[in-house]
């Protein structure tokens, strides 16, 4: 019997994905869960759409995420956010970062960019996490990643002490602190936001 | 306990097992596997130039009485084709276990064929894992059967188990001294006096296999809860999908899945109302389930029968009830994979459309230049089809007003087979342009080694094969190196093999080391007063370069540029700048 919670992580290549679907795993084991994370490699990388899903739980069986059946859609930019709604399941939650990337075809002029995106993704319940601001304030711009994870942890609720132990485990020695504070930053903003 | 990738856990279970040569080329889904074995305490790992190679290296090895571990992914298994169905006439001294990493989805490969189908051809047997804890205990135990029933063993894999990280205990390490090696022509010398006893040998061999898997642990029937309505055959990460879908069906889960044990199979069926197979890439276990006598019932809902399959997928063909969704927008654009910024290959494509040419392209990054807005590739087959298929155009074309034929391939494709192509092309006189472009790295696979390159895998000292002296030695006696990040070199050099030599037979290496080897940036060019709007640095398909939507003026993100100047050169107006007036060297006058 598969139990298990279902995130999914998206965004563009280069954003940090990948590191982020680390911590989650590892929080999550760390919270004494079973875990399994599947990333795409190979031509994703070139700066195309990635996406990684995490799925933990007290048992875990497939690794993939599916249309209308996720519980948590993370997206690190608002199109890819659109791009993958469809996977988030009625009622689950959905974290964007407000970040804006323009896709190649949208640079050349082939392509536009989706209207109103952020005020599209609010209806749909988003919650747009300031990730750029908090990171700044935090003192570290490379810390966007886990400011989302904090505001993630919100709807997860391992415990702050968990996520305490996985970032000090895995961040660079200098950006502890600034990577603990974007991620209490992060949820202070979540907790804020669900009211 | 730790997390771990498939192909991480298949390297430790080869080490585990006493593997100790490693021989591999490297191919998405299964890159990671040899990268991991070769950094483990007392092994030998080399990229090999080609699967073919890989495999006859694995065999010598093996016959040798080393312990081998050999990867490739499904279309690697191709290549290696040849020796691999005569290795199951051989058998094996050591044990020899090779991976073949599929790709079903196609998130990195030019087919999703389905690896299965070579055991079955090839009378190799195959284990199947569905996650990362299997795939090590897999790997380990096939060199125990592989040496019990002297014959290679496959391991096959797909993206979800390759690249999934699940919980994987780690043993220790069993040192397996070599066997001692004699002659023994009978066994290795595959003319046909000695391969027809050994055709034999094979096939009383899989009658033994056919016996063994109806005891393998690792085929296993789990029990359902709905009564013994529905059974699920399946096998690899559709297992999980299944458990998902499907939690009170009772399930056959192959892990052995050539030969499949007939016996359990159709016991199983027996055991149930309706028997079903689920399966992705092809209709392999279907096709083995009804050859065992067993009806496979129909679902009663479509599964497709390309892509990647998916719990949800599954449930769909079940009968059950599609959750509701939001559905995707119709207004979001793609964001199709492209040339980093500072990319050497992106001003060949660019020359190339510029002239129209019918380029047949090759398997690598470059493949993206057959994407718009470079839109340079007219063909992408296989590993080496791009000098091939560009003489077959020369052939076909003879004689008739034709735009010119241009191949593309990268250093390690052509090192892998485009130079076996070359050779072919030059011995049969062909004509028509190559282009090779030496970036010095295996770039789309993470930046392995090469023999153009001459980085090994454990970093052990090799030396870089001279590509000029090589292209000479063929007795090619055009050919060019130009700098391509140098527009008006890149323009020149195609136009003098297009036009000036355009009936003879003209090689050009384009050379200069992918960005992501260097990661030396320049300062950032930004668009001055001076943009008129007209969008040509734009037809570069560089990331870093965007045009306002509504104005047209172009902007470069500096967080992007990395200063290689290759838009300045296609500016018309002098509006692309580097600050302070630096200024690249080849950056003017190719508009």
């Amino acid at each position: 019997m598969d139990e298990a919670t279902t995130v999914l992580l998206c965004g563009v290549g280069g954003q940090g994905t990948i590191t982020a679907a680390d911590l989650l795993a590892r929080a999550a084991l760390e919270a004494g869960f079973e875990v399994k994370v599947s990333e795409i490699h190979g031509m994703a990388q070139r700066g195309g759409a990635v996406s990684t899903v995490v799925r933990f739980g007290k048992h875990v069986t497939t690794m993939t995420a599916d249309i209308g059946e996720t519980d948590c859609l993370v997206s690190f930019e608002t199109t890819e956010a659109l791009r993958n709604i469809s996977y988030l399941k009625q009622g689950g939650s959905l974290l964007v970062a407000d970040e804006t990337i323009k896709p190649l075809p949208v640079a050349c002029g082939n392509a536009s960019m989706p209207l109103q995106a952020r005020k599209r993704l609010e209806k749909l319940g988003a919650a747009i996490v300031p990730v750029g601001k908090i990171a700044r304030e935090a003192g570290n711009p490379k810390t966007e990643n886990v400011a989302i994870l904090g505001a993630l942890e919100h709807s997860l609720g391992f415990g702050e002490g968990v996520w305490k132990r996985v970032i000090e485990k895995r961040v660079p020695l200098k950006t502890i602190e600034a990577n603990l504070a974007a991620f209490d930053a992060g949820l202070a903003f979540a907790t804020e936001h669900a009211r | 306990m730790q997390l771990m990738s498939g192909n991480e856990a298949i390297a430790h279970g080869a080490w585990e097992a006493g593997a100790r040569i490693g021989v591999a080329y490297p191919g998405t889904p299964s890159t990671e596997t040899m990268e991991t074995f070769g950094k483990l305490e007392g092994v030998y790992a080399e990229w090999c130039t080609n699967e073919k190679v890989a495999v006859e290296v694995g065999l010598g090895a093996s016959a040798a009485g080393a312990r081998v571990l050999s990867t490739m992914k499904h279309v690697g298994v191709n290549v290696a084709a040849d020796p691999l169905f005569t290795s199951s006439y051989t058998g094996v001294g050591g044990g020899m276990v090779i991976l073949a990493a599929d790709d079903p989805g196609m998130y990195s490969s030019q087919n999703e064929q389905d690896s299965h189908w070579y055991a079955r051809a090839a009378h190799i047997p195959m284990l199947d894992p569905s996650d990362s804890a299997e795939a090590l205990s897999f790997t380990r135990e096939a060199y125990d059967l592989s040496e019990k029933f002297d014959v290679p063993f496959m391991i096959r894999s797909s993206v979800r188990v390759s690249h999934t990280k699940t919980p994987v205990e780690l043993g220790q390490r069993e040192e397996r001294p070599l066997r001692a090696y004699q002659s023994d022509p009978a066994k290795w010398v595959m003319m046909p006096a000695f391969a027809k006893p050994r055709r034999k040998v094979q096939l009383s061999r899989d009658d033994e296999l056919e016996a063994w898997a109806e005891t393998c642990a690792y085929n296993r029937v789990e029990a359902g809860t709905d009564g013994g309505k529905r059974g699920v055959v399946c096998s690899g990460a559709v297992y999980q999908h299944v458990k998902a879908a499907l939690p009170d069906a009772a399930v056959l889960k192959l892990g052995c899945t050539w030969p499949i044990p007939q016996k359990l199979v159709s016991d199983f069926a027996e055991s149930v109302d309706e028997l079903y197979v689920v399966e992705e890439a092809s209709d392999y276990l279907t096709t083995e389930v009804r050859a065992a006598g067993v009806a496979v019932s129909a679902f009663p809902n479509e599964l497709p029968r390309d892509g990647e399959l998916s719990a949800g997928l599954i449930k769909h063909a079940f009968g059950m009830a599609d959750p509701t969704f939001e559905p995707k927008p119709a207004d979001v654009p793609n964001r199709p994979p492209a040339l980093c910024p500072g990319c050497p290959h992106r001003l060949v494509f660019k020359e190339l459309n510029r002239i129209k040419a019918i380029v047949t392209g090759d398997i690598g990054c470059y493949t993206l230049g057959a994407l718009p807005p470079l839109s340079a590739m007219d063909t992408c087959v296989d590993m080496g089809a791009s000098v091939s298929m560009s003489h077959g155009f020369e052939l076909a074309l003879a004689g008739t007003e034709h735009r010119p034929v241009v191949a593309v391939i990268g250093d390690s494709t052509f090192a892998h087979s485009g130079l076996s192509s070359l050779i072919s092309t030059v011995y049969n006189k062909g004509v028509g342009t190559v282009c090779i472009l030496d970036n010095r790295t295996t770039a789309m696979t993470g930046r392995q080694g090469n023999p153009f390159n001459g980085e090994t895998l454990q970093h052990r000292p090799s030396r870089e094969l001279d590509l000029i002296g090589v292209l000479k030695a063929l007795g090619i006696e055009n050919v060019q190196q130009v700098y391509p990040h140098d527009a008006k070199a890149v323009r020149a050099a195609l136009k003098q093999a297009t036009k000036e030599q355009a009936d003879e037979l003209s090689v050009i290496v384009f050379k200069a080391p992918c960005v992501l080897l260097e990661r030396h940036r320049e300062p950032a060019y930004f668009v001055n007063a001076n943009c008129r709007s007209c969008g040509s640095c734009t037809t570069l398909g560089c990331p870093a370069i965007s045009r306002d939507a509504e104005t047209g003026i172009a902007a470069i993100d500096p967080a992007l540029c990395i200063g290689c100047g290759q838009c300045a050169q296609y500016c018309a107006f002098d509006a692309i700048e580097q600050p302070n007036g630096t200024q690249s060297d080849s950056s003017k006058g190719a508009n």
